[in-house]
């Protein structure tokens, strides 16, 4: 059973189709690599995924839970972190952690908060207010918020955006380590994390799907040819 | 259940995160006492009971409830952490309610402070507690109804400044309805009866029987209902969104 499904979904902002009838699915121990231009549909094909927009047409799927039918269940099965690692700035780190906790209602809150800020690597700045962190920590906060339920499904809008290249290391060490075991969507401006991290490669562009397939067999698709060129290829 | 008391417990903890519940406890004691000591004449009036003080409660939670409730959606939006609570596993009327509540708790916190004047008119004379204790309530149920408006206000947009000026001029309305100008105002296009129909869409209308000792189900349910409606189309906003 694919863990994360979008199925025909559409979703339009006036006369712009946002997204247009995209259709693909993701299995577990897969990490898909969303691309696409500024203003493709990346974030708003993950806010239908994660429930935050309704889809006009369309269903999105978490772990077989229709989103729209039963938008609990389906959101308790996902971890997501929306574009900028939004979080309350005015609490701390292990508060934060331990408010997701208790929405998510959790068993054993304290530990898995501990456990979180260990793997997420943030135990040192757990008394922190989040609002005081460095970009490199605040975009941890976000991510450690997707996986403190260590779900099934798992989205996040691009987790390395800002990010130094060892900070950005850092955050793709944690996601391969957990990655055979869920479904992970990542979407990322990055090409050279898409060759580092993923498994496969969702292009989008103007709200529809240009390509769905492995990065080796986008490659040789091209031969000769660069990820960004055949990414400018594309999109144009 | 567990999410809601989180929700409702990091809302009321919120307040105290920064210098506002300060400001807000300060400046709200500051005026409920001055206003009935040289406005209301609450001293050389030298009866022991607090209507006097009660009186200007209305204005006050014009002005203070959207203070309170300025930031409870306005703030999610801008922060963005709005997306982050509607896709974590609670529903958007667990979230409303909690916010609310949470609110209306800070507020009666304000209101608490207020106690000494009680105590102070208990001390040096013998005032009816049940008079004073309805007084309170209808007090609070009036900024309840104040902070339903408020929380509405605040869902419509990402600007705390937006949410706040908006929610006073709706509570403003509220509380001239039934006022002695308006109703001048309006007898001359209405009839009395229906002056007096209008007057009952008002704040103060609702809160006099309560600091007059009477707890009547009618200006309750008034409350209530604006309280529940600010809340309700607040949500429905924020479901819309």
């Amino acid at each position: 059973m694919a863990l994360i499904e979008a199925s025909h979904l559409s979703k339009r902002y006036g006369e712009i189709r946002a997204v247009d009838d995209v259709s693909f699915s993701v299995d577990r121990g897969e990490v898909v690599g969303f691309l696409g231009p500024n203003g493709a549909g990346k974030s708003t094909t993950m806010r239908l995924l994660a429930g935050h927009l309704r889809p006009d047409a369309g269903a999105a799927r978490i772990a077989g839970v229709d989103v729209a039918a039963d938008p609990v269940a389906a959101k308790s099965r996902l971890g997501y972190s929306p574009e900028g690692a939004p979080a309350y700035g005015e609490m701390t780190v292990r508060e934060f952690l331990a408010f997701a906790a208790d929405l998510r209602g959790l068993a054993e809150p304290t530990d898995r908060v501990r456990e979180t800020l260990e793997l997420c690597r943030l135990s040192d700045v757990a008394h922190q207010a989040v609002e005081t962190l460095s970009k490199g920590y605040r975009m941890r906060v976000g991510f450690a918020q997707a996986v403190i339920h260590d779900p099934e499904a798992l989205i996040l809008d691009e987790p390395t955006d800002g990010l130094d290249p060892n900070q950005k290391h850092e955050v793709r060490r944690i996601l391969k380590g957990m990655a055979e075991r869920k479904a992970v969507i990542v979407s990322t401006h990055l090409l050279e994390e898409v060759e580092a991290l993923c498994t496969r490669v969702i292009l989008i562009a103007r709200g529809k799907v240009r390509c769905d397939e492995s990065p080796a067999t986008l490659l040789a698709r091209f031969p000769g040819k660069r990820l960004d060129e055949i990414f400018r290829h594309l999109t144009a | 259940m567990r999410a809601f008391l989180a929700i409702l417990a990091r809302e009321f903890l919120g307040y105290y995160r920064t210098p506002l519940a300060y400001v807000f406890l300060a400046v709200f004691n500051a005026f409920a006492v001055s206003l009935a000591f040289f406005v209301g004449s609450f001293y050389e009036a030298n009866v022991a009971n607090l209507d006097r003080f009660f009186l200007y409660h209305p204005w006050l939670w014009a002005f203070l409830a959207p203070a309170a409730g300025a930031r409870l959606w306005a703030e999610e939006r801008r922060q963005g952490t709005l997306e982050l609570l509607l896709t974590w596993p609670v529903t958007v009327w667990q979230a409303a309610l909690g916010k609310f509540l949470a609110g209306w708790l800070f507020l009666a916190t304000a209101l608490l402070a207020t106690l000494p004047m009680a105590l102070t008119v208990g001390w040096l004379g013998d005032p009816d507690w049940g008079v004073v204790a309805s007084g309170y309530a209808g007090s609070l149920l009036c900024g309840g109804a104040c902070l339903g408006v408020a929380s509405l206000c605040s869902a419509l947009t990402r600007s705390q400044v937006i949410a706040f000026v908006t929610g006073f001029l709706a509570c403003f309305v509220l509380v001239i309805v039934g006022y002695g100008v308006l109703d001048e105002l309006l007898s001359g296009a209405l009839s009395p009866e229906q002056v007096s129909w209008v007057a009952r869409l008002g704040l103060w209308r609702n809160l006099e029987p309560f600091t007059l000792g009477s707890l009547a189900l009618q200006p309750a349910t008034y409350f209530v209902s604006v309280a529940l409606a600010g809340l309700g189309l607040g949500t429905l906003a924020i479901e819309r969104r």
